[in-house]
């Protein structure tokens, strides 16, 4: 049974519609990412789960209750905020302590409970300090801790690693990934990150223009988009999307039947360069992504497609060569000209089975 | 001239400058303080007397003429009214402005500031009949309602200012912590907003102290404030320079007083929004 639902849920700004009929079940315990470019609607979504907006048409149950109508601080759910939004007067003990002493918790539970938070978040010996005196690191544990000290029903993160550098976020996305293990809890994270996306999720949610384009696991997603705009949007480098007028006209050979103004799909790791020979469609080299334990080349075909191609083995190919391109046909997914799927390509995993 | 002394040239020029601009503007009220504790012969003596004997008959004879202490109590009371009103009345104004700004937000703080453009004696008609037929004519009550009015478009103003560069997300943090609007509000909103409404308070403390032009017009024997005070030694019968001048040594030392020691606060909270 769903833990908390959403059933047609509704917003406007004036007259724009940001949110357009979102129906979505999630179960207790899951981990579920909503995804996708800025302007989606994915924060407005998460703002309306916690009742911070509200809702104009539909419904909201958390764990059999009505909540639509609900104000945020009887709602139960804690949100940990991009910009950390900590309370900078108080200290960090009073920071996480703070919804217990609202809820008039009793002061040895709060200690105990704050101190448990402070030990998994490694934030002990920073208890007296101010969030002024943190590291952005450290203001954003504070945040999470402010969190977990409660135990709500549900964890809402809206896009909580953006703020930090590249090498603290992978660091803080794997605490996340084993303190959601370690405490099972409900949690929806918002986020513009497909990686986050792939990495946290149990499912992810990918939404356009206030609509869900897809919702599955991360494989299922990338391996059996739902549409054009989902098989782009997850995975890097984007997958090759060319115009099927643009390759070149082997068809059934290829086992490739792309309906009249479609595209063909192909992944990265399906599109590999050999030695230009005979019948075969050929290349220039634009760029070339060393990035150590895999390349990324940039092909321009002689039809004037750009297509990339991911390989594992270093390479001597340079900017201005001339390759061959074979593409591994099972593996193409085929949309039509609206960008709906017609066919979804085979991975190799799927071929095993 | 090598560049070390051209610098030192123009340090104490700048120096110099500075000297003669703080005399020039300190005259007059130095003028005021010297003048009053002259007899009112040396007061208007040509040339004027620099040096002299000083004298306090001038203050005894304003506190015994005219009771000091009421006018003091009348300006005490009506500032500090009329300040912690429309501190009630600017803040709530100014904390929908700064976190439920809508389309025309922008267009009514305006409009607030316009009211500020007019001149005063512009609205002294309608204001002094609508004081007479409510009965508040020379009552601190009167004054009180007028001093708000007059002062609420700056302090929603400068209130705004102080909260708008409060993110929301913190209040927002507070709501899903379970706070309700009260304890968002007393715990979060206010801590945070300290400085703002200190500072906003203390300048309109200062603005409706020094207020002449209502307090003279609405008010006298009963209700009358520090500045009716002075006003009434520039009378028909003649100019009392001397006792002017003690009476305005009287009406102004609390204020600058208390202004000496809330500068730090009041610099502080005025250039909070500007600098930050």
């Amino acid at each position: 049974m769903a833990y908390l639902a959403l059933k047609r849920v509704e917003k406007l700004f004036g007259e724009h519609r940001v949110i357009k009929g979102i129906d979505l079940e999630i179960k207790q315990g899951e981990f579920v990412v909503f995804v996708g470019p800025s302007g989606c609607g994915k924060s407005t979504l998460l703002r309306l789960i916690a009742g911070l907006e509200n809702i104009d048409t539909g419904s909201l149950h958390l764990d059999g209750r009505d909540i639509t109508n609900l104000p945020s601080s009887k709602r139960d759910l804690a949100m940990v905020f991009q910009s950390y939004a900590l309370y900078p007067h108080m200290s960090v003990f009073e920071n996480m302590s703070f919804a217990l002493k609202l809820a008039k918790a009793d002061p040895a539970v709060i200690q105990e409970k704050v101190a448990r938070a402070a030990k998994i978040l490694n934030l002990t010996d920073y208890l007296e300090r101010t969030p002024k005196e943190l590291s952005g690191g450290q203001r954003q544990r504070v945040a999470i801790g402010r969190a977990i000290v409660r135990a709500p029903k549900v964890f809402l993160f809206d896009e909580p690693l953006s703020n930090l550098d590249a090498a603290l976020r992978g660091q803080t996305r794997i605490e996340i990934a084993k303190l959601h293990r370690d405490l099972g809890a409900t949690t929806i994270y918002v986020t513009h990150d497909q990686v986050e996306a792939m990495t946290l999720a149990d499912r992810v949610v990918v939404l356009r223009d206030g609509q869900i384009e897809q919702v599955g696991t991360p494989l299922e997603l990338y391996d059996r988009p739902a549409n054009q705009f989902v098989a782009q949007f997850i995975g890097t480098p984007q997958m090759n999307v060319v115009a099927a007028a643009d390759l070149p006209t082997h068809g059934d050979a290829d086992g490739i039947n792309v309906p009249t103004g479609g595209f063909v799909g192909l992944r990265p790791e399906n599109v590999s360069l050999r030695p230009v020979a005979d019948n075969m469609m050929t290349g220039t080299v634009e760029l070339v992504e060393a990035l150590g334990a895999e390349t990324l080349i940039y092909v321009s075909t002689s039809k004037g497609a750009q297509l990339v191609s991911r390989q594992n083995e270093r390479t001597s190919l340079k900017v201005g060569d001339r390759v061959g391109v074979e593409i591994d046909a099972d593996a193409a997914h085929l949309f039509d000209a609206q960008g709906r799927i017609t066919r979804t390509g085979h991975t190799r995993e799927a071929l095993a089975h | 001239m090598t560049a070390l002394q051209t610098n030192m040239l123009i340090h104490w020029l700048r120096t110099f400058a500075a000297w003669i601009v703080t005399l020039l503007l300190f005259f007059p009220l130095g003028w005021l303080i010297l003048t009053a504790f002259k007899t009112e012969l040396q007061a208007i003596s040509v040339p004027p007397l620099v040096f002299f004997t000083p004298t306090f008959e001038n203050f005894l004879i304003v506190e015994e003429r005219s009771d000091y202490l009421l006018y003091a109590k009348n300006s005490l009371i009506t500032s500090v009214a009329s300040t912690l009103l429309g501190l009630a009345l600017a803040f709530p104004a100014a904390y929908s402005m700064a976190f439920f700004k809508s389309k025309h937000t922008k267009d009514i703080l305006m409009w607030m500031l316009s009211t500020k453009m007019m001149p005063a004696v512009g609205a002294l008609v309608p204001i002094y009949v609508l004081a007479q037929f409510s009965g508040l004519l020379d009552t601190r009550t009167g004054l009180v309602i007028v001093f708000t009015l007059s002062n609420l478009p700056i302090m929603v103003w400068m209130l705004y200012s102080h909260l708008k560069d409060i993110p929301s997300d913190i209040l927002e943090a507070a709501r899903m912590d379970g706070a309700t609007l009260w304890q968002e509000f007393r715990q979060v909103l206010l801590p945070l907003t300290m400085g703002g409404l200190a500072s906003t308070g203390l300048l309109c403390l200062v603005l409706s102290w020094n207020e002449a032009f209502w307090s003279l017009n609405l008010s006298a024997a009963k209700a009358g404030t520090l500045a009716t005070l002075i006003a009434s030694y520039s009378s028909p019968e003649g100019l009392f320079w001397a006792k002017l001048s003690a009476a305005s040594f009287m009406a102004i030392a609390p204020i600058v007083v208390f202004g000496w020691f809330s500068q730090k606060q009041l610099v502080q909270g005025l250039t909070f929004g500007a600098v930050k």
